[in-house]
């Protein structure tokens, strides 16, 4: 089976980034293929190289990018979302003249239709939110 | 066609369990995970509509997130089926579509 997971809320919040990456390994585990995880709204927080969370707290956005590398998973953060937040690739720092980036490795800034294409080629959609 | 139901909020804070319940149709799965495993535990004032509910519509919890916030399979009400996260990926197959009420 094709997953595409779809995360809605940031890390640290309240559980939502950690029940995505859960369910995303399991079905890794189980032999499943997860195409695509589409990070929405305030999920795109999960995409910042930039955090430093304390070290015996679990990194999330190292997490999946670990994940991402491990089992090829296209990892895309929704560009208007992204925007709003602060969260920036090298191209979209320097297409809005700003002085950094902080998208994580593995992670990519694309749009809505990425989810919806996800949504064609895959067999299900879980989504994860607040 | 079959729907699993995944529920995140804990009946005492948000009514998304009861929205969940109005739609859920003979055949269909609801899925407890995080706070929404309080809907699971006996003697509370959900025990019964849950309890009613069960009659079309099977019940599952998701275990770590039971045991998470320091509760066992003891406590929880006749009838729902306990599941790991390996569990919750076969119910999202088992079922047709997943349907998060967040």
């Amino acid at each position: 089976m094709k997953f595409v997971i779809q995360v809605n809320e940031g890390p640290y919040q309240h559980q939502t980034a950690d029940s995505a990456y859960q369910f995303t390994r399991a079905a890794l585990v189980r032999g499943h293929e997860v195409l695509r995880v589409f990070f929405y709204h305030d999920g795109v927080n999960n995409g910042t190289r930039l955090a430093s969370p304390p070290q015996d707290d679990r990194n999330v956005a190292k997490r999946w990018s670990a994940l991402a590398t491990e089992h090829d998973i296209d990892l895309v953060v929704c560009v208007a979302a992204a925007q709003r937040r602060g969260i920036l690739d090298e191209s979209e720092m320097k297409r809005l003249g700003k002085d950094a980036h902080n998208l994580a490795p593995g992670f990519r800034i694309s749009g809505l239709g990425q989810l919806i294409e996800g949504v064609v080629f895959s067999d299900r959609l879980v989504v994860f939110g607040d | 066609m079959s729907i699993l139901h995944t529920v995140n909020k804990s009946p005492f804070e948000k009514n998304n369990l009861e929205s969940c319940l109005r739609y859920a149709k003979l055949g269909s799965a609801v899925l407890l995970i995080e706070d929404g495993i309080y809907a699971a535990l006996k003697d509370t004032r959900f025990e019964k509509e849950v309890a009613t509910a069960m009659k079309d519509v099977s019940f599952y919890c998701l275990e770590p997130d039971l045991k998470a916030r320091g509760f066992s399979a003891a406590k929880i009400i006749d009838g729902i089926k306990m599941v790991d996260y390996a569990g919750f990926v076969d119910l999202t197959i088992k079922y047709d579509k997943v349907q998060a009420w967040l």
